[in-house]
């Protein structure tokens, strides 16, 4: 358990200067809202769908370092990617945060920088939260386009 | 003055975690050996039922549990009749708040405040829903204490319940309950009190505090968890309709129609947390056997000692710096709580980071968390020392970035 193993320059960076943060008042884009009741943690995030394909994603929150730079990381790795590639990069980045081998080929970039998360559990929830709720509105807008 | 060597080596939790440095003994304070001893010599030695068997070995174990309730008694200078063993702190608070449901009616107030700890608020919130009674809240002070100023300018005619604190979880201080007690019972109201912070650390008289109702829990006293204690006055305890139905707790049964009998009896359905209650006991006797002036003393200085050196260091923010019980509640500035938390764990430090079940104290800081650091009866002066260098280091890591 090495602390530098956890709190990487590219986690830190991310959360000085976080990546498609912001709240957008458009129907067009499905909206999750996930909150940590233990720690206080909160996190909307919003995501925008367009033929299958993630368009635009915004984030925005309250929360440690771990949980608001994921966010941020999150709406970079899974922009402009289909349905059917993002709930993939979604399973490898929960595996990834479990310390369990994920397929290198699939979750790419700045997201593998929280491997470390694996050895202090009580931060996986953090690590998590805004990657639960997108993948909740990307549910959210599989089942409306399905019943719709 | 106690002999921190002598005390330590009354925790077992210190040989297998040597470098633990434990300041979290507000959410659950490290276990004693005579109460864990006491848990364990009841399932060895005896594991049976209690108040049923007509055998040697089930009155044995019914007189160590009966034993209890009367060490427990004492210990907060009540009548044995007067306790009920229940799950939990928790649990007492709910089984009061669940019974006036069927007294409160549309109107009726029931006084709390934004110092509580979930467990003593919301039942009476959920009750306040069912009943439309009205939840009302104490002003506290700027600081955030519960006053007797502050309690008069709530307390009317149609105040039924007062439910607040004896003292709080995340701010350490002690609420004025015996001027508050003699206000509410003026006006005919009952108060229902949440001793589960100051039960570990002042002597508690009920005769004195006169409050109708009182709760605690053993694992926050060095005892077993699943363990705690609902004190209420025999009269009331007698009226208060039971939570649970079961065995044990009757008096007649027909197929249409059931008595109960009296208290603590009728409260306690089914079978008892026999081994908390023994270790429970035995975890009162420790702390009389130590005495709270000691434990205060021991205490207090760490706190003192601590709050020195906190301040000394820059961007930190402490919530409560006058409080009575041994609990600072602090932030640094711009490190969220989790990430110190994080770094403190590195150096074997053990403290709390979030909400401390408390939500409302949290909004009345206008904050989204705080750490808290709690001291006990086994914390050195090395603690508090190893504690500020990691606070230092968690600064001085997170700003590097």
């Amino acid at each position: 358990m090495n602390i530098e193993q956890l709190y990487r320059q590219v986690i830190m960076d991310h959360y000085k200067y976080p990546k498609n943060k912001g709240f957008v008042a458009d129907n067009s884009y499905m909206t999750v809202h996930l909150n940590n009741p233990s720690c206080g943690d909160e996190m909307t995030v919003q995501l925008k769908i367009v033929d299958g394909i993630i368009k635009d994603i915004k984030q925005q929150g309250t929360g440690c370092s771990i949980c608001c730079s994921s966010a941020s990381v999150m709406t970079v790795t899974l922009m402009n990617k289909s349905i059917a590639e993002a709930l993939q990069i979604l399973h490898e980045f929960y595996e990834l945060i479990k310390g369990y081998p994920y397929d290198k080929e699939i979750l790419v970039g700045d997201a593998v920088v929280y491997q470390g998360v694996s050895q202090f559990p009580a931060r996986v929830k953090c690590a998590t939260l805004a990657w639960k709720a997108a993948e909740q509105a990307i549910l959210k807008i599989k089942e409306d386009t399905s019943n719709g | 003055m106690i002999d921190i060597h002598e005390i330590r080596k009354d925790f077992p939790v210190f040989s297998k975690q040597p470098q633990l440095v434990y300041l979290d003994s507000a959410a659950s304070a490290l276990k004693v050996r005579r109460a864990i001893e006491g848990v364990d010599s009841y399932y060895t030695s005896l594991g049976v039922n209690v108040h049923r068997g007509a055998y040697s070995l089930a009155y044995e174990a019914t007189k160590l549990f009966e034993d209890a309730r009367q060490t427990v008694a004492d210990f907060i200078h009540a009548k044995a009749e007067e306790i009920v063993f229940t799950r939990g702190a928790t649990s007492a608070l709910n089984m009061v708040a669940h019974a006036y449901r069927d007294i409160l009616k549309p109107g009726d107030e029931i006084i709390t405040s934004e110092l509580e700890h979930h467990s003593s608020f919301l039942p009476w919130m959920m009750i306040a829903k069912k009943t439309q009674a009205k939840l009302i809240y104490i002003p506290l002070t700027k600081e955030g204490r519960i006053t007797v100023e502050g309690f008069k300018k709530v307390l009317s005619d149609k105040t039924k319940v007062v439910a607040i604190n004896h003292a709080s979880n995340v701010m350490g201080f002690v609420s004025p309950v015996e001027e508050i007690t003699k206000l509410a019972h003026e006006k005919n109201a009952i108060v229902v009190l949440d001793a589960a912070q100051s039960a570990p650390h002042m002597s508690i008289d009920v005769q004195k505090l006169d409050v109708d109702y009182l709760a605690f829990s053993g694992h926050k006293m060095f005892g077993p968890s699943g363990v705690g204690v609902l004190y209420g006055k025999k009269h009331l305890l007698d009226q208060l309709e039971p939570f649970e139905y079961g065995g044990e707790m009757v008096d007649e049964v027909e197929m249409q129609d059931a008595t109960w009998k009296e208290a603590p009896l009728r409260l306690e359905a089914g079978t008892p947390v026999i081994g908390g209650a023994i270790g429970l006991a035995q975890a009162v006797h420790y702390i009389q056997s130590i005495g709270f002036d000691q434990i205060h003393e021991h205490t207090h200085k760490l706190h003192a000692y601590t709050l020195n050196k906190l301040k000394q260091i820059e961007g930190i923010t402490i919530y409560n710096e006058t409080a009575e019980n041994p609990v600072i509640a602090f932030n640094i500035e711009d490190i969220h709580p989790h990430d110190v938390a994080t770094m403190l764990d590195q150096y074997h430090v053990s403290v709390r980071a979030g909400h401390h079940c408390a939500q409302l104290v949290s909004r009345f800081l206008g904050v989204v968390s705080t750490l808290r650091a709690s001291f006990h009866i086994y914390n050195t002066q090395e603690d508090c020392d190893t504690f500020i260098k990691a606070v230092q280091a968690a600064k001085d890591f997170f700003t590097s970035f």
